[in-house]
């Protein structure tokens, strides 16, 4: 990434500016052209670089107050099949594979969203059915010690 | 909120138009003007209902590396160890879970070896661990259009 590319991801982590014109103001705090800009925010929607380009708001997902954190022990062979079961699942919001480690035996995580956390249970009790996989534990939180948007680009040492 | 703000917010969250024009090009699809629609997004703003108007980025896209940690802390030992995790500004979500391994975070850093070097510094500070670390080897499925899921 050039510096003024670098640049423009520093400022759109934070707000849009409330103006007429909010991409010629980004442009000249970055020295690239409006048009630059533009086409630059366009690429990076198209390439997956920026997920989503918008409002955040503040209030949780409509009807689904409680989550959970689904891990499964499933036969290494067995874990895209797994994954993408669970993954076709409206529930499920994320799905990964990880590395299992030492007192953690888990290789696959679903993070399951549902009314509350006894509909969570039954959500997860009906992907063990589909999947075939009965070793699993669900992980609720019971504190948010912390929640932020990541910053990027402002740390010595950073990817070049 | 009134209906008008709701419209605008629905509108802003599934997606800020990339033009040199954005308010008006809003206001165009309402039947409002470029400066009120600038003013209520600015009032809606100020009352939190929008935590912040920009983009989400893709960690892996900038050239970060990311992964899931998780540590057993004793009860005596959490307050400390909360402080000392949430010290980083590379951790963006912690949460206190049901397990044996109770304190699970997402850690984001420009490489592998600023990540260990991070994990390494956490486990003297705060006496715990080890953390261990679960960087995801394969992603099935994230859900970005989710309005409350952010980064």
């Amino acid at each position: 990434m050039t510096p003024s590319e670098k640049e423009l991801v520093r400022l759109l982590q934070e707000d849009i500016p409330l103006t007429q014109a909010p991409f010629a103001d980004l442009a000249a705090a970055t020295g690239m052209t409006e048009d630059e800009v533009l086409e630059k925010v366009r690429q990076w929607l198209a390439d997956g670089t920026i997920r989503r380009f918008g409002a955040m708001v503040r209030h949780q997902r409509l009807g689904y107050k409680a989550n959970a954190m689904s891990a499964w022990d499933v036969p290494d062979s067995q874990a895209e099949e797994v994954g993408l079961t669970f993954s076709r699942s409206s529930d499920v919001s994320h799905c990964y594979q990880r590395p299992r480690a030492e007192g953690w035996d888990y290789n696959v995580f679903a993070m399951i969203h549902a009314a509350t956390p006894e509909d969570c249970q039954e959500v997860a009790a009906k992907l063990s059915r589909q999947a075939g996989i009965d070793k699993y534990e669900l992980l609720f939180s019971s504190r948010e010690f912390k929640k932020i948007s990541m910053k990027y680009f402002i740390e010595p040492g950073r990817p070049k | 909120m009134d209906d008008l703000d709701k419209r605008i917010v629905t509108l802003i969250q599934a997606g800020f138009p990339v033009s040199a024009r954005p308010y008006a090009d809003i206001g165009g699809q309402l039947g409002i003007g470029e400066d009120e629609v600038i003013g209520r997004v600015k009032a809606i703003m100020a009352s939190g209902e929008i935590r912040r108007l920009g983009a989400s980025f893709d960690s892996r896209k900038l050239g970060y590396s990311s992964t899931l940690c998780a540590v057993h802390v004793s009860p005596e030992k959490l307050d400390v160890a909360v402080e000392v995790i949430n010290s980083f500004y590379n951790v963006t979500h912690n949460y206190e879970r049901n397990h044996h391994y109770n304190v699970w975070f997402t850690l984001i850093a420009p490489s592998r070896e600023r990540i260990r070097e991070i994990l390494s510094e956490m486990e003297e500070r705060a006496g715990i661990g080890p953390i261990i670390e679960l960087p995801a080897k394969r992603l099935f499925k994230i859900q970005v259009n989710l309005p409350v899921i952010d980064g």
